[in-house]
């Protein structure tokens, strides 16, 4: 079983932020795919299609943040990330104001659209602004629980989602820690730090490994920034060697972040499993996966080429 | 406020414009000076304000959206009241309140955080969005540079407040003609704004932006608007004020000397009386 994390936005907009007086939702005509129009049925008056106008929606967001409320910007990762950048660093980051941004299609798995829309650099662009939380969720359940809790903090966060079905990883129970790192298998040999769909990927990795007599420890990081520096260094400290997967550039994204703290606080031999700089293309999420060594044969490669 | 008394209170904050810039050695003169008289007459006549509560609900706000004025914003919030008019002199000093451009975050008065051009009028929608939903009837404002609508965000903003009629939103655009680079002419044209303006869903009043029977007539009828947001374009004069600064662009962004502000302040005392 599983679920694109989109749906599990449109599902927890519907189910518990509607509830929530305060919270408006802003898209810029793509309702229909980010899902966020699933909101405009449940509470039709602060739900605000901005129009193909990115720049102006989250300068619009902001403007509502300034006024109390808690906007959920949301349109695709490459329009929110990229094209309106400056925006989320200048009206929503700077002066901290109370905004959401719930960017969807975020990497290759937005498939047959292509290079064009397939941002591998937004984790990149959204951490490296002061004040900004960047979540990347890793199946259905945590989109949900990162969702309401988002709400529930003060200040500008960005909220990674995607277009594909990903597994379940996460139960009914499931808690969602801010800012905290999980371990979703125990192992010694290596580390596998991973993040979003890779997630998954990582723990098939890790299955395979075992047989192969390598037990692997995979963290599931979900909060990139502010990361979870103490379970990284536990990590490096536990393994002695790290791969980190993530469904982006390897340059800026969770391979960056991870190697900012381990380089200096527990350095250990690293490897990055990530677009190697490079655009997307079209196809279908699988063979995308595969064509850009994002699958878990690419994770068990680069675990061994520690050795 | 009687006329006479924001004419006289226009001066006095335009000699503190020319004395913060002149002691900060950097920062824009011009695009101050030429919207002075617009905000006297807001925030000495016309908005809700309390200076004693500048984060209440129901205020009025403004947001400059052309960030580089930041000298005439603060000039006037402090002649208004909002802080002391000694934090004007450390303007642009490292670990001082007053930023380059506004800063919501530490400036009390400062409604939005501004500075990159052509985000404002998005912030003032938002605002003015978030009264609706409120069923609030404080009024949002938003001075606009011409030279700044040449950014494309503008006129998606524009298109906003039109569609979602935001008869709560009053746009002034501080129409002096230059900019940086040139006349607004030479650069990338921008004329003819009130067509434009009406083109985009906008009740639009010409007005001369120095004279303060007029700004204040335009806002009072700005009020009365349903349906849809004005826009008030003023003709303005950059430098307004000071003789050697007058429709001249290199007076866009550089500090006066000493001298330099010596003869201004003479200028704008003898120009109150």
């Amino acid at each position: 079983m599983g679920v694109a994390t989109r749906e599990s936005y449109a599902k927890v907009l519907v189910s518990d932020l509607s509830q929530n007086p305060n919270v408006v939702v802003l898209d810029a005509d793509l309702g229909n795919a980010t899902k966020s129009a699933a909101f405009k049925k449940a509470a039709p008056e602060r739900y605000f299609d901005m129009g193909i106008a990115e720049q102006d929606m989250m300068g619009t967001a902001a403007g509502l943040a300034a006024c109390g409320k808690i906007p959920i910007a949301s349109t695709f990762a490459m329009f929110a990330a990229g094209r309106a950048f400056e925006q989320i660093r200048n009206s929503i980051a700077y002066p901290k104001l109370n905004v959401k941004i719930a960017a969807t299609h975020a990497g290759v798995t937005v498939g047959e659209d292509g290079g064009s829309h397939q941002a591998i650099e937004d984790i990149s662009l959204m951490r490296s602004i002061p004040n900004m939380t960047v979540i990347n969720p890793a199946d259905g359940k945590e989109a949900e629980e990162a969702l309401k809790a988002a709400v529930q903090y003060y200040g500008p966060v960005y909220i990674r989602l995607g277009r594909a079905t990903v597994p379940d990883l996460h139960g009914d129970n499931y808690q969602f820690n801010w800012g905290k790192g999980e371990v979703l298998r125990e192992g010694k040999d290596v580390g596998i730090i991973a993040t979003g769909i890779m997630v998954a990927k990582a723990l098939a990795a890790a299955e395979k490994l075992s047989e192969q007599g390598i037990e692997a420890r995979v963290v599931n990081i979900h909060t990139i920034k502010p990361i979870d520096e103490a379970l990284l260094i536990e990590t490096a400290k536990l393994t002695g060697k790290v791969v980190t997967a993530e469904e982006h550039s390897v340059i800026g994204g969770l391979g960056s972040a991870v190697s900012e703290v381990l380089s200096r606080q527990q350095p250990v031999k690293m490897a990055m499993v990530g677009v190697q700089d490079t655009f997307g293309c079209s196809g279908s999420p699988e063979d995308l996966l595969t064509k850009f060594h994002l699958q878990a044969e690419d994770i068990i490669v680069a675990v061994k080429s520690l050795d | 406020m009687e006329i006479n008394e924001l004419k006289k209170t226009a001066q006095s904050i335009r000699i503190n414009i020319v004395k913060m810039l002149a002691e900060a050695k950097s920062g824009h003169p011009g695009g101050s000076l030429s919207m002075t008289d617009i905000l006297t007459v807001l925030y000495f006549d016309q908005m809700k304000i309390d200076v004693k509560d500048p984060k209440a609900k129901d205020r009025d706000r403004l947001v400059l959206s052309k960030g580089h004025g930041a000298p005439g914003l603060y000039a006037t919030l402090a002649q208004r009241g909002f802080f002391p008019q000694s934090e004007l002199m450390l303007l642009r000093k490292c670990g001082a309140m007053l930023q380059g451009h506004p800063d919501m975050k530490n400036t009390p008065g400062v409604d939005m955080s501004t500075g990159s051009l052509g985000q404002g009028l998005s912030a003032a929608n938002g605002m003015a969005l978030a009264g609706k939903l409120d069923k609030a009837d404080y009024r949002v404002y938003a001075i606009v540079g011409d030279g700044e609508i040449q950014e494309g965000q503008f006129w998606e903003a524009a298109m906003s407040s039109a569609h979602y009629k935001l008869d709560n939103v009053t746009l002034f655009v501080d129409h002096n003609g230059l900019q940086i680079d040139g006349s607004n002419d030479e650069v990338m044209g921008v004329n003819p704004i009130p067509e434009k303006l009406r083109a985009f869903g906008w009740q639009v009043l010409e007005i001369d932006g120095h004279d303060h029977e007029q700004i204040q007539a335009a806002i009072v009828f700005a009020k009365k608007v349903q349906g849809r947001p004005v826009a008030i374009v003023a003709e303005t004069v950059k430098g307004k004020g000071v003789s050697f600064m007058e429709n001249q662009v290199g007076w866009h962004g550089k500090a006066p000397n000493a001298e330099q502000c010596a003869q201004a302040v003479e200028e704008l005392e003898r120009g109150a009386k």
